[in-house]
């Protein structure tokens, strides 16, 4: 076995641009998935039976079916149905964010149903409305218990990310293929996105634990 | 003044008050005892409708709070209820914890919200306390932190569901004596508890509940000397 990284050393400023494009795309996904996550999970458990069928609908849909197939969906089906020419990164975030909803619902939902019940009831013993409570009382304490799921959750959409490669996105995987075709070396700028996928998977899980520590603070 | 009238509660199929109808004038202290299962704590709970009522009427200064067009928070505000596992906020501090309904429901600037907060932390004895998170307290502390809470709202009517229950017997006394104070501030109080003791010395009148019926209604001298029920006889019996 030859492994040459110095024909790839010119490479490595682009390769690394990926970085962003993949942290960025991460980013955009969680926030945009966790927030509909959220809303989602309030849904599951509201006492409105077809907005609780409607979010178990959704989740089955997006549970049961492969993500590269949701993604290519979005992407290649949008402008035949609706005739917006939508970019590769609107589809990916948009596609990750629908998909990690789903999953992110049903953990924000069962640390909702974690929360004490006499919370609950102490925030409309005070004549606290709904929306206040949810937002002020049960959901931070709810996040709380499911930090640790939802890093995983994270983790696993910055993993994922690399799917976007096949929509043609400049991702970190994207770019060790282009590089692969210039160069026909393929297994030194796999590696060397490997590495960084996983440093970044580390730095993640660390600053959890930090985030994670401070949230403890009233324990 | 609260009027209960022909209260009555199920859940599914299970009767848990059965008619029940009486009158608690302003300022006045009521007890509500009886053996566990009795519906004391259903029967409290109805009055600041965390849970609804199943049939009858429940009336605060003569307003049906019972009816779809009332407005169950705006009820709530003016009801504090303390409860037996007290229920603080776990991720606020104590002052948080007292000044968050003043300030996000009635509207109270922080500071005006903080000064109330200071004033009643001092009243059951926690003014040191204030900075601290929950955690960090004893049950005795968190139950008078609990006081405090639903004292900041200002209410006219106070509702206590076993205060004591769930605390080391040390810690008893510090909570009943909290309450003993309160007692003599003109504010309306109904406290479910298994202290006789203590519904006999702070009560204007209590409640004897058994099987969902309320079975006596009398000033506590009269009810804890010559009950007039049998099975409120019994009860006294095992518990004096």
């Amino acid at each position: 076995m030859n492994l040459d990284f110095s024909q790839i050393a010119p490479s490595l400023p682009f390769i690394l641009k990926g970085i962003i494009v993949t942290l960025q795309f991460t980013l955009l996904s969680a926030v945009f998935g966790f927030t509909l996550g959220t809303l989602l999970s309030l849904l599951k458990i509201s006492d409105i039976k077809p907005l609780r069928w409607f979010a178990e609908f959704y989740t089955s849909i997006f549970r049961g079916t492969p993500l590269i197939l949701q993604l290519a969906l979005v992407y290649f089906a949008t402008p035949q149905v609706i005739g917006y020419r939508i970019s590769p990164i609107e589809a990916g975030v948009i596609t990750f964010a629908l998909n990690s909803a789903a999953y992110s619902s049903e953990t924000i939902r069962a640390g909702i149903m974690a929360v004490d019940k006499g919370q609950r009831e102490a925030a409309m013993s005070l004549g606290v409305p709904y929306k206040l409570m949810m937002l002020d009382i049960i959901l931070p304490q709810a996040f709380k218990n499911i930090l640790p799921a939802l890093v995983n959750e994270s983790i696993a959409l910055l993993k994922d990310s690399a799917l976007v490669s096949t929509i043609g996105v400049l991702d970190l995987m994207r770019r060790a293929q282009v590089v692969a075709g210039q160069t026909f070396l393929y297994f030194e700028p796999l590696i060397v996105v490997g590495v960084i996928y996983y440093v970044m998977v580390m730095g993640l899980t660390q600053a959890a634990q930090v985030l994670e520590r401070r949230m403890r603070r009233s324990d | 003044m609260i009027r209960i009238e022909h209260l009555v509660k199920s859940f599914g199929d299970l009767e848990v008050l059965k008619d029940i109808s009486t009158d608690v004038a302003t300022g006045e202290v009521v007890a509500i005892i009886g053996p566990s299962g009795s519906g004391k704590s259903t029967m409290l709970r109805c009055i600041n409708l965390l849970e609804v009522p199943t049939a009858g009427q429940i009336l605060i200064d003569g307003m049906e709070i019972t009816s779809p067009k009332c407005d169950i928070l705006k009820v709530r505000q003016n009801v504090g209820m303390v409860f037996q596992h007290f229920n603080l906020f776990p991720h606020k501090t104590v002052l948080d914890n007292l000044t968050y309904a003043p300030m996000k429901v009635r509207g109270l600037s922080k500071a005006d919200a903080g000064k109330i907060a200071i004033d009643l932390l001092a009243k059951v004895g926690l003014s040191e306390k204030a900075d601290q998170y929950p955690s960090r307290l004893s049950g005795g502390q968190k139950q008078r932190v609990a006081i405090a809470r639903a004292l900041a709202m200002q209410p006219d009517i106070m509702l206590f569901d076993e205060p004591t229950s769930a605390l080391d017997p040390e810690m008893v006394k510090e909570v009943l004596d909290v309450i003993k104070g309160l007692a003599d501030t003109g504010i309306t109080m109904c406290i479910v508890t298994h202290e006789m003791g203590f519904a006999r010395e702070v009560a204007d009148r209590v409640l004897f509940l058994d099987g969902g019926y309320l079975v006596e209604d009398a000033p506590p001298d009269i009810f804890f000397s010559t009950p007039k029920s049998d099975r409120a006889q019994q009860f006294l019996e095992k518990v004096l």
